[in-house]
């Protein structure tokens, strides 16, 4: 379950304080921040979307920081060459 | 390259026997007519054997020898809702998607017939506006709209307005399409970015309530693909116009009769950021998505580049990529190669794509 | 696309598929449970299973609501709907499952008035515009969701809409991951955590897994990178002999999950007692229903539902493969009699049901055997 996008907060609605316009990728939509009061949300935040509500506040921290650790994934020559190695298709017989 | 036509009502004649049908439902339902799976279960299995129709009449057009010429004919039906949305209207659609179906049989449009079904108590404004449509639609594309029929039926049916076209065009010699030259190592080329007219009209329906600058790529191809004809017509093996159902039908169509692979590089497929922004929040697949201004054509390997040389030099052919290759592997149908290497099969759908939340 | 291509870099991919390949010990299997249907799809879209060795195995998990969803139940949403002339509203991932009578989509040619919504507040939506008609909202989706519903329930009393209601059918996801850790047929190493479920509960209603199973969960989000760092971690955690529960998905899942969804769930819903779950029988305390003082917006309280029950043939084995104890095409059924135009199981329904995700993505060969009627006259309906 769960189809759900990062978005980035463009506006708040000035007369809703529970609705802000968000942005993914050109296309907007106004959505229901009320599950992230508690968050100090701003234009520029960007949040997880799911039908119609942001969900979570993205921490752009956390994402660099694990782009930082998956850099130093797989460092191993052996395992890069045999993973090489594999074809492009798989032959996922029944 | 001739249907041999009055043998096929030889064929209707003797009509099927129901029991043999291999159409089973009870009833015909909208996945039916949704350009997919579906869609072909009703052709294959009932529409195509009553009629007597031979396997090479199932393309978007059909080649006749008449005397010396050969003309295409082609029939098409338009159905939408809204009826006028960014970029265009039924009317536009009706007189492009019949332009495009010839121009990728590799013929020349020359006109088309135009069948009205209005429902009692559209506002003649709205008529007045797509007859004018069609108006511009056919000069744009330089043909003429030769005839037609007007019905109304009654309040309640017909969405506001059916239109079913008949169009026809002359053969260009410098084309021989046909799924039977398709070569293992051949490219697949698009003319242009995929999914705009679908994402455009499930926006315009509003229960989606996205806002984004999109607009229907309606237009006519014959243009564009007249310029490929000069350029490179001799690599040119088929086309094909990927409207309901989008490249993904098309290709597996392609898939199946060929018997080949067809593998996409998805990170060729040109994509406009809104469409693929929509399709991420919405779960849906761009390769799914109708398209109403664009071809599909297969091309040699030593014509390719040429061809899309040709392309990026046309106005509106500019953002027209490679985006795969046929390979002559065991599987058979449409594989999506990730830009790391893995790969899917990417399936006809049944009916129309749905956005999903799961 | 921000925080989407970052996970989706294939160079960084390569190399966390060659760590795991590294850190995958030869001489044994790895059986993996991703919980969540969205993980499933994922799974298959992106074609991970191509970049893992062939001693990793992915078991897909009961996490697909669409695909738990009794039959009987949607069935009662739409008789309603059409003895009371009330708009059917629902998410996409809905209107092709199939009733007894047909489809949503294929109802709505019926004359049933269904409309497809991509939020709940669409729904409500709907009902401020057209006061003369009640507006059910068929509600679906595990905790992810239900804070939406919860809040839209909130939102139709906070403007006095009284011609709203909805049917909930609301899972939760922890009876079920122990269900599948108490059947005795589970040979599973390691658990995918649902990400999204997560931002809502959090990481720690997991623990017993790790606690009392011995099992580590990594709650991960849905990217490729996103899943495959998962497997790193699992991996990891295995190797070490360890069992922990940890987050993958720290960029979006807080460790405490999100207080103000739990207080929406917890305001408008209640647990019910037990309830159905198509393939996996009756689970207690693994749904949610609407409190009294909500009743207004209930369905199943503002009308009369038929209550109906529907089995599946007793041919399909939905159950087994929901529990991961078969692969899809195990299935005699799949392929043939059960396909994504056909389904007959709960699990070729929806898109990221584990046999419809398979059928859709994988390669398989065609079935040359004519398919057997399986209808569900097959079935005991009460």
């Amino acid at each position: 379950m769960c189809l759900a996008i990062p978005g980035q907060i463009v506006e708040r609605s000035p007369d809703h304080p529970d609705l802000a316009t968000v942005e993914v990728s050109r296309v907007r939509r106004v959505i229901n921040v009320a599950l992230l009061a508690d968050e100090p949300l701003q234009p520029g935040d960007w949040v997880l979307i799911h039908v119609g509500f942001a969900m979570s506040l993205i921490s752009e921290d956390a994402a660099r920081e694990q782009l930082r650790l998956l850099a130093m994934l797989g460092e191993d020559e052996e395992a890069m060459r045999e993973l090489d190695g594999l074809p492009a298709t798989s032959a996922d017989t029944p | 390259m001739g249907a041999d036509l009055l043998s096929g009502v030889g064929r209707a004649v003797t009509a099927q026997r129901r029991e043999t049908l291999r159409f089973r439902d009870a009833h015909v339902e909208m996945a039916h007519g949704a350009g997919g799976k579906a869609t072909r279960q009703l052709v294959d299995g009932l529409i195509a054997p009553l009629l007597g129709l031979p396997r090479e009449a199932l393309v978007d057009a059909a080649i006749v020898h008449l005397g010396q010429e050969m003309v295409a004919f082609t029939g098409d039906s338009f159905v939408v809702r809204p009826l006028a949305f960014p970029g265009g209207s039924i009317g536009e659609l009706a007189v492009n998607g019949t332009v495009n179906d010839l121009a990728v049989s590799g013929a020349r449009p020359l006109g088309l017939l135009v069948t009205l079904i209005v429902e009692a108590g559209l506002a003649t404004s709205v008529l007045e506006g797509e007859m004018r449509a069609i108006g511009a639609a056919a000069a744009c594309a330089a043909v003429a709209v030769v005839g037609g029929d007007t019905k109304v039926v009654e309040h309640g049916k017909a969405d506001g307005l059916y239109i079913t076209t008949a169009g026809f065009g002359r053969v260009d010699p410098r084309f021989t399409l046909s799924s039977r030259l398709v070569q293992a190592g051949d490219r697949v080329i698009v003319s242009g970015p995929v999914g705009d007219h679908g994402i455009t009209i499930l926006l315009a329906r509003g229960d989606v309530d996205l806002d984004a600058d999109l607009r229907s790529d309606t237009r006519s191809v014959w243009p564009i693909v007249d310029t490929l004809g000069d350029a490179a017509a001799a690599g040119i093996r088929w086309m094909r116009d990927p409207t309901r159902g989008g490249i993904a039908t098309v290709l597996n169509e392609l898939a199946r009769e060929t018997g080949f692979t067809i593998a996409i590089d998805e990170a060729s497929l040109p994509v406009r950021e809104e469409v693929r922004g929509a399709c991420e929040l919405l779960g849906l697949d761009p390769l799914h998505i109708a398209n109403e201004g664009q071809f599909v054509a297969v091309v040699s390997p030593d014509e390719a580049d040429r061809a899309l040389d040709a392309l990026h030099g046309i106005s509106g052919g500019e953002l027209a990529a490679i985006i795969g290759e046929v390979r002559n592997d065991s599987g058979g149908g449409v594989l999506a190669v990730s830009p790391y290497g893995s790969a899917r099969v990417v399936d006809m759908l049944v009916g129309d794509p749905l956005p999903r939340i799961c | 696309m921000k925080y989407v291509d970052d996970f989706r870099d294939p160079a960084l991919i390569r190399q966390a598929a060659a760590e795991i390949r590294a850190l995958a010990d030869p001489s044994r299997r790895y059986r993996l449970m991703e919980v969540c249907g969205g993980h499933t799809h994922a799974i298959y879209r992106f074609a991970l299973a191509d970049l893992l060795p062939p001693n990793i195995e992915l078991i897909h998990g009961p996490g697909c609501p669409v695909c738990v969803l009794p039959m009987g139940r949607l069935d009662d949403g739409l008789a309603v709907a059409e003895e009371h002339g009330a708009i059917f509203t629902t998410f996409g991932d809905v209107m092709r499952v199939p009733g007894r009578r047909g489809s949503p989509l294929e109802r709505k040619s019926k004359g049933v008035d269904v409309r497809m919504v991509y939020s709940p507040l669409d729904a409500l939506r709907i009902a401020t515009r057209e006061p003369d008609r009640h507006v059910i909202f068929f509600a679906i989706g595990f905790e992810t969701t239900a804070p939406s519903t919860a809040l839209t329930v909130l939102r139709a009393r906070a403007l006095g809409v009284t011609n709203f209601s909805v049917f909930c059918n609301h899972v939760t996801i922890l009876p079920a991951v122990r269900a599948i850790l108490e059947s005795p047929d589970m040979r599973l190493d390691g658990f995918i955590g649902p990400g999204h479920v997560s931002t809502v509960i959090g990481c720690q209603p997991f623990s017993f897994v790790a606690r009392e199973h011995r099992r580590p969960l990594v709650t991960s989000g849905f990217e490729p990178l996103d899943l495959l760092q998962a497997i790193v971690m699992i991996l990891r955690q295995l190797r070490a002999g360890r069992a922990d529960v940890e987050n993958q998905y720290a960029r979006v899942v807080p460790w405490d999950g999100n207080r103000a969804a739990l207080r929406a769930i917890a305001e408008v819903f209640e647990l019910r007692p037990y309830f159905e779950w198509r393939g996996l029988g009756f689970i207690s305390q693994s749904a949610l229903q609407i409190r009294d003082a909500y009743a207004g917006w209930d369905t199943e309280r503002r009308f009369v539902v038929p209550g109906v029950r529907v089995a599946d043939p007793k041919a399909a084995q939905c159950g087994e493969v929901l529990k991961g104890v078969l692969k899809p095409h195990e299935c005699k059924l799949f392929g043939c009699e059960c396909t994504p135009e056909r389904p007959i199981g709960a699990l070729m329904v929806s898109s990221e049901g584990a046999c419809a995700a398979h059928y859709n993505y994988a390669r398989r060969q065609e079935s040359r055997r004519e398919p057997v009627a399986v209808t569900l006259a097959d079935t005991a309906a009460t």
